[in-house]
């Protein structure tokens, strides 16, 4: 035997071996630092919204509320809420808000809102973040009360049951996401609508179906590419084909819908349905690839068609990860907003959506606009706005994997 | 039946599995008869899953895949225009090698091919009949609608060959079907073929020499070539395989000299 070909033994063999575990802890740690560098990016961002939608904000009555009445403004009732409403405002803005919903029906809080906003006429000097309300306490009183004496001054949550169903509004301290939300939810319902039957069956063709050529290869690429086109991309399109070309469908001028233009929540919605197209068509065929092979053998050998292979075997069996990959689909749908912008967004919309031909905004278009407002109390919206938007995220995420585990407990 | 003189199921002529330019199985001429258990055996690789496939046409769905030559059913070229693949594939069921039920119910293993298949009558009936059948109706008659994944690799395998009888085939083709399992479940699957030979003809593959010569009475040997390609080199009567080869490569393989 050659005595140059040997393994090390004993005390070589142990420096070697400690040389090995010297090598794997480090790559371990490394590992280590990634995720911890992750984590704490995460909790960054989380901080960072959660730090603009809590804090002190000083504001000042332009009317005092003694004015109006004796009672503390805390604890007014709905019924002298309303009788105080009826008596000061102007007959014609009386009727033009009992217009929009009759205020016998309107909620105390709803009522308070009107209060304060159209006869005491809050003025919101300064606002500051939850770190310096916490932190600064003394500083914030002592500014407050030498820069605006007049001013009163109270730690608030801007994330309030009120924020979430006021509509728009250009006083920050009374605008809402309702709108937005609603917006968004049709926004993602018509776009999965759309994409998820197209995107299945063109993967469930491509996968059962196709046969293997130069030609599905090319179509399988372009595919993959479309998926990584930025969304501004689809904005255009969008515009060209869903706004422009297909108007009297979209404006719903072909149903009898006069005053509406193609800028609609049915174009959004059909374009973001295009974005997601991809991401649908490659999840359902890595689903559809997962289900094994033997099971479709099985179903061949007792004498099924491919069609009944297909939809007795081969589609429940993906159904869980179609699903998942819808689930992404419909994140991504909900968080874009460049092709919004591009498709026709309003920026200001006080009225919810009432259907596919309502002209529409989304939640990450109130809280961009919000965010390039010059008022510090809009930056504050904009951050509840994002907890708005991350919430219903997650709820929707949610949704969809106890959708996904109820199908596959079937077995 | 419409041939009664007849009494071989499957007869092949010069056949040839090919995928692309390669020629898989070559000139493979054996008759197969009714009611007998013909196995086929030889090393890996040498297209005895492949030659099995070829009869019930399951070679169909491996892309760039033909035959050339031809396999007679009751006289009818199995591979002619008028076969459709879907029909022969009922008259000439399947069992593979991993037991693979449908992620169902028992009772909805068997019955799922009934009911594509057009079948007319009392399913519960045919459930059981089928059941007992592949002798397994005491095991699960408690059980019908629990998951068919819950049974033993060898309860799987038999509901396996239950869900071939239930939709009433002619030959039912097994390739390699107790290769997964454990002693005693093979031998409850060669005594259930002992059974099965009265009513079906079956065509088995084994790499297991002994479970050929224990359960078939044909045997086909197949060997590979210089060019790579799998053939029957000698078909005869198990008895005499397993005695009296006549080719001194069977003799090498089935003494255990070689393979």
């Amino acid at each position: 035997m050659n005595t140059n070909n040997y393994y090390p033994q004993a005390q070589e063999f142990q420096k070697e071996l400690n040389s090995r575990y010297r090598v794997a802890s480090i790559w371990q740690s490394l590992f280590l630092f990634a995720l911890l560098i992750a984590v704490l990016s995460l909790t960054a961002l989380m901080y960072n919204v959660i730090d603009g939608a809590f804090g002190y904000i000083a504001y000042e009555y332009k009317n005092d509320p003694s004015e109006f009445t004796s009672t503390p403004v805390n604890e007014l009732t709905q019924e002298e809420l309303l009788t105080i409403l009826q008596s000061n405002l102007s007959s014609g803005a009386y009727k033009k808000l009992n217009n929009e919903q009759a205020m016998q029906t309107r909620s105390q809080a709803d009522l308070l809102n009107l209060f304060l906003e159209r006869l005491v006429q809050v003025d919101t000097k300064q606002t500051w973040t939850m770190t310096e309300s916490i932190f600064q306490r003394e500083k914030i009183l002592q500014e407050t009360a030498s820069n605006y004496p007049e001013a009163r001054i109270e730690f608030r949550s801007w994330l309030t049951p009120q924020f979430l169903v006021s509509p728009m509004s250009s006083r920050a301290e009374f605008a809402g996401v309702r709108t937005a939300v609603l917006g968004s939810l049709w926004l993602v319902g018509i776009a999965i609508a759309f994409a998820l039957p197209i995107g299945t069956g063109a993967a469930i063709y491509l996968q059962e179906y196709a046969p293997k050529n130069w030609f599905t290869s090319l179509i399988q690429i372009n595919i993959n590419n479309l998926a990584g086109v930025p969304s501004i991309v689809y904005g255009m399109l969008g515009l060209a084909v869903f706004v422009r070309l297909l108007e009297p469908l979209t404006s719903g001028s072909m149903f009898g819908i006069s005053d509406a233009n193609g800028r609609t929540i049915l174009s959004a919605g059909l374009t973001m349905g295009i974005l997601v197209l991809p991401l649908i068509i490659i999840n359902a065929q890595e689903a559809i690839k997962a289900v094994p092979d033997s099971l479709r053998q099985a179903s061949f050998g007792v004498g099924a068609t491919r069609w009944q292979t297909v939809w007795h075997h081969v589609l429940p069996n993906a159904l869980p990860g179609i699903l998942t990959g819808s689930i992404l689909a419909l994140s991504r749908a909900l968080g874009e907003t460049a092709p919004l912008i591009v498709v026709g967004a309003s920026t200001f919309i006080s009225v919810d959506p009432d259907g596919p031909f309502s002209k529409f905004t989304a939640l990450p278009i109130q809280i961009y606009q919000w965010t390039t407002r010059a008022q510090s109390e809009f930056h504050a919206i904009a951050a509840s706005g994002i907890v708005v938007l991350l919430v219903l995220l997650l709820t929707l995420n949610a949704t969809a994997i106890l959708l996904r585990n109820q199908f596959q407990r079937k077995y | 039946m419409e041939n009664n003189n007849n009494h071989y199921s499957i007869e092949t002529k010069d056949l040839c599995i090919l995928y692309g330019g390669f020629t898989a199985v070559r000139n493979v001429n054996i008759k197969v008869e009714k009611q007998k258990i013909t196995a086929i055996i030889g090393p890996s690789g040498c297209g005895k899953s492949t030659l099995l496939r070829a009869f019930n046409r399951m070679n169909d769905f491996v892309p760039n895949s033909y035959v050339t030559g031809e396999i007679f059913l009751h006289g009818q070229n199995l591979y002619s225009k008028q076969v459709d693949p879907v029909e022969a594939r009922r008259k000439i069921g399947m069992v593979f090698q991993k037991p693979n039920p449908f992620p169902k119910s028992i009772y909805e293993n068997i019955a799922w091919g009934a009911r594509i298949n057009g079948f007319k009558g009392k399913m519960d009936e045919l459930v059981e009949q089928s059941l007992r059948s592949a002798a397994l109706w005491d095991e699960v008659k408690d059980k019908l609608h629990q998951s068919a994944y819950a049974l033993s690799g060898g309860q799987q395998q038999r509901l396996c060959i239950a869900r071939t009888i239930a939709i009433q085939p002619e030959i039912i083709l097994m390739d390699e079907p107790a290769s997964a399992l454990d002693p005693i479940s093979t031998l409850r699957i060669e005594d259930l073929m002992q059974e099965l030979k009265k009513n079906y003809t079956i065509i088995i593959v084994t790499h297991n020499m002994q479970q050929a010569a224990r359960v078939s009475d044909y045997t086909a040997m197949m060997m590979i070539d210089d060019n790579r390609s799998g053939g029957v080199i000698e078909f005869d009567e198990t008895k005499k395989i397993f005695t009296r080869p006549s080719d001194k490569r069977t003799e090498d393989y089935v003494t255990g000299r070689f393979g």
